[in-house]
């Protein structure tokens, strides 16, 4: 069903589409939306049987959830930022117990200083939680990815973060398709884990493991992440067959084929990205797009496979760690064997990702003519007039 | 516990399976079928207080849900010495995720359980002091505040055990811990405002809200049958002494939670919707003084000089809750008498 | 993936960890010896009865006495209690009314007719000489090992003092003779009438295998006391057997009683009976130092008996003695100090001490006998081979509890001189202490006690001053008992070991310590309200 509709409201519907069991969450921009959409849903009955718990924290969020996908339920929350940063702890804790929550990033900056506007600085904290990451690059997509994130996340028991930019989609109103509760009943079978709390047959989940096992235990993780690649992949294909749509999977290149440069990034911006990249093919560029939809697990072979033929690859960066660089870049770097990579840094804190700047930058990387590490659009005299105040 | 109207007994209901009562009024752990929740082969030290509790708790819910039982457990002793892989000395489905979230993964549990129907399932979180009274303290609020159905247990020994005896938010005035030691003007943990979580849990108004320790394990086990009787949250905060982190003998556990209640210092009460219920009287009381001596967390106030003063402090807190709890009521009537 | 992950277990596991390995003490179930057991004359296994008692089995308890003691019903009343004396009871609120119980349960096998029987037939033949309690409870010990026993007594009913000491309203004769018939009815030949002359002579005339020599104290103490030719003075011995053989002297309506014994005591008590109406007690010392059990002086004060303390009678003339006054020197004892007063009486009884009639032994120069008693050895034999004696005629308490216990192991030693082997020497044994209890667990039970008749009956007539307790009260006193040094299957043990090391065998079974887990922490023991577990370090081998 097509609507004109809300990316929260979208999301909203597409997780309730999944009959989660339990929806747990504590508020905050620019996630709200999902979650009020939800507790209404829940509160008329229309959902039932779910519980929808208000928690005094995301830290008691994640740890609702953990609860209650232990005890064999679907289990779905929602945040961002500072409550992402909040419920850190828990949200390592749901991976390593192999738990298969679901939950919905609307990714915005970390502050201080404060900042409620959008970048992927949260969830690439989280990159290494042992989450699968899935990033949503239209309302569309959004709405599809937490369908297949619990068929994945049910599928290998290893939770998946949906992370869609802040404001950009949450708060955006598109055309979105979406999904009806039969198709998602018949793509999506009910949870039956293959263990859970039970006193029918009693187990101890959550045991301390000692240097014994301890690497073990990580290298299963480990494993599991990788059978990911081959899941991921699968329950896009599924997806598209069932609903016609070709969302999610691995990768997503546009144009690469025969790029000498190709920019890669995650999210909303590769929307913007392509429309830049048909002009500058107009002009007679070489310029191709990767989007990556699978930050983790990383698909190095389908990056790899995607940049074969470029000579210069910019990564498109919505976070960086300072003093270092490039989070993605660092990834991609592993997956290209010959060719340049540079990083662009864009978009932090909300700025705007100009087609304009945009256009610039590529034609400049394209060029050879870009620093290995460049902020698009940085305000030099407010940086300068900083950097020359006595310390 | 109430007053059990047991004709000719010599030692009545306080040991616990005097023969010479009708076995239905013996306690459940001196049943030759108890559930042994708790198994052997856990690393808890010898005379470990919070093991010996934790075992009565758990085999009384299981008791009283007719072995529909989840538990929950915080980081601490507790989940250290019970699970150590590839070892589990639990009984029963049994999870462990972190040191601050007992409680709210505890709702989980519950929410999941009622989403699926399960309700005859029944919810144990439990914990640390530590992981009760401080880091799990907001989700255990939250949780009360939804009144989610949840027994939530607090085994108190006073302090961080599990880290090597830091202190915590429960750790009584004066007594040495790793972060609180015994040097300086001013020797042990410092004469803060207190946190009574009892009456912090009381001010939620939950349906029930009780107090024990290891010296009385029959009322233990009864607090535990009553709290599965109810719906809702509920919170069970036990004293139990630990050898290690206290500086005592082995065999003197349940002796220092004796003493503890005896002295006045640790009440033991039971309460409803906010409101006190039962009070368990003292029945030999004791100066503060006998209760301390017996543990080197505070022997310090005892040498190289008597600290009258301190002593006198701790004991003014004693009287306190003896004022404040009714525990010398003379007209009240022996507790199991 | 049959499991998501490695950190999912399975139950039970722990089992695998063997915590036994950390002891360096185990935990060890003992049974040390109660006070109360080790206190009683008789030998009692006070501690045994009681918790069978406990359980309402009243005939169990009963037999549980019986193996030691022929007398409950009569120990039940005339017994100055040790075993209450000793009881740890005692130092937590008032000593368990051991004796009380006992009387009940004597009563009750009484009511119910519970008898005993014989042992196999051994074809030995043992005499034995005086049917007080001592003799009679050596015959009902033979009898139960078999041989035959022959019992004479020069008196004209058995029972010795029992009868014709001990006052009827303290030993009503019914219960006397219920208890003397049952070991009678074992097939006990009793003589009566019958004195014996000579031991050496009859067992060899009569061809005994064994002779127990029982012939109590039955001469009353002399002193010489200055009196008038008109002076009424008696000896007590025979004022209470002349009372129990129906035929009470005539004693007036003032009489003085000069001595402060038991039988000083029971002499004035009878008196009183007997129509005095000031029975008035003359004692050297002071009260404290009576040698009478105070509860006797008690009940004799009830009843109007007068003491007179630090007094002797240095005259009695016709209505009248003439007193001295006394003071206590620094080691106790009494010295006179020249000030008389003068007292009406119309009687003076003297009740100095009992002696005893030792001239069956006289020709015996091999049987030897010190301050008026014969001697015995270790094993109750005199100085001639299978020649025995017991009870107030060799050394030692003057009691039917401890005639009792003499007869008993007298017989012991009897069957091992007759089968020629020794009597199995008892291991030494520990005493439960009070300090190696745990009293928190025992409830305040106050104790339950005997009603007594009215002061005003008590005065006329014979009948038993002390009542019974009922099966109620009889109960809860049993159940008073600490269980000093003995399980009593609290299970207290079972459920405070926090690693789940101490198994239960059962009612009846106790328990055992599972060494495979148990750490050694102490808790059992230390919990144990009887203090019957004890720690004992743990022997580990050194590595070599
Ligand atoms: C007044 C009084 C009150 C007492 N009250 C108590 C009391 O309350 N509690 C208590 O424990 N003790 C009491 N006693 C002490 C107790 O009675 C004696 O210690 C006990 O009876 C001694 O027992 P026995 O068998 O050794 O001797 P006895 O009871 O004296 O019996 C000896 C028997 O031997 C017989 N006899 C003696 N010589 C011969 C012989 N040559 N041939 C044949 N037969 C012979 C006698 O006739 C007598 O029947 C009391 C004593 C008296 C006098
Ligand atoms: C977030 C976090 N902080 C600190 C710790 C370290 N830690 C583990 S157990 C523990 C102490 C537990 O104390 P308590 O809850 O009182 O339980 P006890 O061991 O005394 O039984 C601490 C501080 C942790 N595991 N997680
Ligand atoms: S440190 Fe204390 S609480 Fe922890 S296992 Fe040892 S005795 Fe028990
Ligand atoms: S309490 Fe019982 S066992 Fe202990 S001394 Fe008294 S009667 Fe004997
Ligand atoms: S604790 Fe109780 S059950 Fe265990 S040995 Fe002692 S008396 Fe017997
Ligand atoms: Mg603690």
């Amino acid at each position: 069903m097509l609507r004109q509709i809300e990316g929260s409201q979208a999301v909203a519907a597409a997780v309730a589409a999944c009959r989660p069991e339990v929806i747990c969450a504590y508020p905050i921009s620019p996630q709200t939306h999902i979650v009020e959409a939800l507790s209404a849903t829940v509160k008329s009955g229309a959902l039932a049987p779910c519980e929808f718990i208000n928690v005094e924290s995301e830290f008691a969020a994640m740890s609702v959830a953990i609860g209650a996908s232990a005890t064999g339920a679907r289990a779905y929350t929602a945040t961002a930022s500072q409550g992402l940063l909040y419920m850190a702890e828990a949200v390592h804790n749901a991976a390593g117990l192999g738990l298969p929550i679901v939950m919905t990033i609307a990714n915005r900056a970390i502050g201080a200083p404060i900042n409620i506007w959008n970048d992927h600085s949260d969830s690439m904290v989280m990159r290494d939680a042992g989450w699968i990451q899935l990033y949503a690059e239209d309302n569309q997509e959004a709405a599809d990815l937490h369908i297949q994130a619990f068929a994945v996340a049910e599928r290998l028991s290893v939770p998946v973060m949906v992370c869609m930019d802040g404001f950009v989609l949450t708060h955006a109103f598109e055309e979105v398709d979406l999904p009806g509760q039969n198709d998602v009943d018949d793509f999506l079978p009910p949870y039956r884990p293959r263990q859970f709390l039970d006193p029918s047959d009693p187990v101890t989940i959550g045991a301390m493991v000692g240097p014994e096992a301890f690497t073990e235990v990580r290298y299963l993780a480990h494993v599991n992440q990788l059978r990911a690649l081959d899941a991921i992949p699968a329950v896009a294909l599924g997806f598209a067959e069932s609903f016609g749509r070709a969302t999610g999977g691995l990768v997503r290149p546009y144009r690469t084929d025969d790029a000498e440069t190709v920019v890669v990034a995650l999210g909303s911006v590769l929307g913007t990205l392509k429309d830049v990249v048909d002009e500058l093919r107009d002009d007679g560029l070489r310029i191709g797009v990767l989007g990556i939809t699978t930050y983790r697990p990383f698909p190095f072979d389908a990056v790899r496979a995607a940049l074969t033929n470029a000579r210069r690859v910019v990564v498109l960066e919505r976070a960086f760690s300072a003093g270092t660089g490039g989070i993605v870049t660092a990834d991609v770097r592993g997956a290209v064997a010959g060719a340049e990579c540079v990083t662009v840094v864009a978009g932090l804190g909300g700025r705007p990702i100009t087609r304009a700047s945009l256009r610039r930058a590529l034609v400049d990387a394209h060029g050879g003519r870009v620093e290995s590490l460049t902020f698009l659009d940085l305000d030099l005299r407010l940086v300068e007039r900083e950097l020359a105040r006595p310390r | 516990m109430p007053v059990e109207q047991i004709p000719y007994r010599q030692t009545g209901s306080l040991v616990a399976g005097n023969r010479l009562l009708a076995a239905e009024l013996r306690a459940g752990q001196a049943r030759p079928d108890r559930a042994d929740a708790l198994t052997c082969g856990h690393r808890a030290c010898r005379g470990c207080g919070e093991a010996l509790a934790a075992r009565w708790v758990v085999d009384a819910a299981l008791r009283a849900t007719a072995n529909r039982l989840i538990a929950v457990n915080a980081t601490g002793c507790l989940e250290v010495f019970s699970t150590p892989y590839p070892e589990s000395a639990w009984q029963l489905p049994w999870l462990h995720s972190l040191f601050g979230n007992a409680p709210a993964v505890a709702t989980g549990v519950a929410a999941a359980l009622r989403a699926q129907g399960r309700t005859d399932v029944r919810v144990l979180g439990q914990g640390g002091d530590g992981g009760t009274v401080d880091i799990g303290f907001g989700c255990l609020s939250g949780m009360f505040e939804r009144n989610d159905d949840v027994l939530y247990v607090c085994y108190d020994n006073e302090a961080y055990m599990n880290t090597g005896v830091q202190r915590s938010g429960a750790t009584p005035p004066a007594a040495r811990t790793a972060t609180t030691q015994a040097v300086g003007p001013e020797p042990g943990n410092v004469f803060g405002q207190g946190k009574n979580v009892p009456a912090v849990a009381m001010a939620h108004e939950i349906p029930y809200v009780a107090t024990a320790t290891v010296a009385d394990l029959r009322d233990l086990e009864y607090k535990v049958t009553r709290a599965m009787d109810l719906r809702g949250a509920r919170y069970l905060h036990v004293l139990v002494p630990c050898p290690l982190g206290w500086g005592s003998e082995a065999h003197d556990t349940i002796r220092l939670a004796r003493l503890a209640t005896q002295s006045g210092l640790f009440p033991v009460f039971e309460a409803e919707h906010g409101e006190v219920t039962a009070v368990t009287r003292i029945r030999h009381h004791v100066a503060v003084e006998e209760y301390l001596r017996r543990q080197s967390r505070y022997a310090h106030l005892f040498r190289p000089r008597e600290r009258t003063d301190v002593i006198a402090r701790i004991q003014a807190q004693a009287d306190r809750n003896i004022t404040r709890y009714g525990l010398l009521a003379e007209s009240a009537p022996e507790e199991v008498s | 993936m049959d499991t998501p992950f490695a950190i999912t277990l399975g139950s039970a596991s722990s089992r695998t960890n063997r915590t036994g390995a950390w002891r360096v003490e185990r935990p060890v179930y003992r049974d040390l010896f109660p006070p109360c057991a080790a206190a009683c004359p008789a030998g009692e296994n006070v501690r045994e009865w009681l918790h069978l008692a406990q359980d309402g089995d009243y005939e169990a308890a009963w037999r549980e006495i019986m193996s030691v003691n022929p007398f409950p019903a009569i120990m039940g009343r005339v017994c100055y209690r040790p075993c209450e004396t000793a009881c740890n009871r005692g130092q937590l609120d008032e000593t368990v009314g051991i004796n009380s119980v006992e009387r009940f349960l004597g009563d009750e096998a009484i009511r119910a007719g519970w008898t005993v029987s014989a042992g196999e037939a051994t074809g030995r033949r043992v005499l034995v000489v005086g049917a007080g309690p001592a003799g009679l409870a050596a015959a009902y010990h033979l009898r139960l090992l078999g041989h035959d026993v022959t019992i004479r007594d020069s008196g004209p009913e058995p029972g010795g003092m029992m009868r014709f000491g001990i006052p009827a309203y303290r030993l009503p004769r019914d219960v006397l003779d219920a208890e003397i018939r049952r070991i009678v009815e074992l097939g006990v030949t009793l003589e009566l009438n019958t004195r014996v002359g000579d031991v050496a002579d009859i067992r060899d005339a009569e061809g005994f295998d064994a002779v127990f020599l029982a012939v109590g104290a039955q001469l009353s103490h002399r002193t010489y006391v200055p009196a008038g030719d008109s002076a009424h003075i008696l000896d007590a011995l025979s004022v209470l057997r002349r009372t129990a053989g129906g035929a009470p002297p005539l004693l007036g309506r003032r009489v003085a009683v000069y001595g402060g014994g038991n039988t000083a005591v029971d002499v004035a008590r009878t008196a009183r009976r007997l129509g005095a109406a000031d029975a008035l007690i003359v004692y050297r010392r002071t009260r404290d130092r009576m040698p009478a059990h105070e509860s006797e002086v008690t009940e004799a004060e009830e009843e109007g008996v007068r003491l007179r303390w630090l007094s002797t009678i240095a005259q009695a003339d016709e209505g009248r003695v003439t007193v001295e006054r006394m003071r206590l020197d620094e080691s106790g004892f009494p010295q006179p100090t020249g000030e008389f007063d003068e007292l009406d009486a119309d009687a003076v009884v003297l009740a100095l001490g009992q002696d005893s009639d030792l001239g069956l032994v006289s020709h015996t120069p091999s049987v030897a006998t010190a301050h008026g008693r014969i001697v015995v050895d270790g094993a109750f034999m005199t100085g001639l081979p299978g020649v025995f004696a017991g009870g107030d005629a060799i050394s030692g308490d003057r009691t039917v509890t401890s005639a009792i216990g003499h007869g008993r192991r007298a017989a012991q030693a009897i069957d091992a001189w007759l089968r020629e082997t020794a009597v199995e020497a008892s291991a030494p044994v520990v005493e439960a202490a009070f300090e190696g209890l745990n009293p928190w667990y025992y409830t305040d039970a106050p104790r339950q006690h005997r009603s007594k008749l009215e002061a005003a009956r008590r005065t006329s007539t014979f009948d038993e001053v002390v009542a019974g307790l009922d099966a109620a009260t009889a109960l809860f006193e049993a159940r008073r008992c600490l269980s000093c040094g003995g399980c009593f299957e609290c299970d207290n043990c079972y459920s405070v070991c926090p690693d789940n090391a101490v198994i239960k065998l059962g009612p009846g079974r106790r328990y055992e310590i599972d060494l495979e887990y148990c750490k050694g922490c102490g808790l059992c023991a230390a919990e144990c309200p009887a203090g019957a577990i004890a720690m004992i370090p743990e022997q580990r081998l050194e590595p070599s």
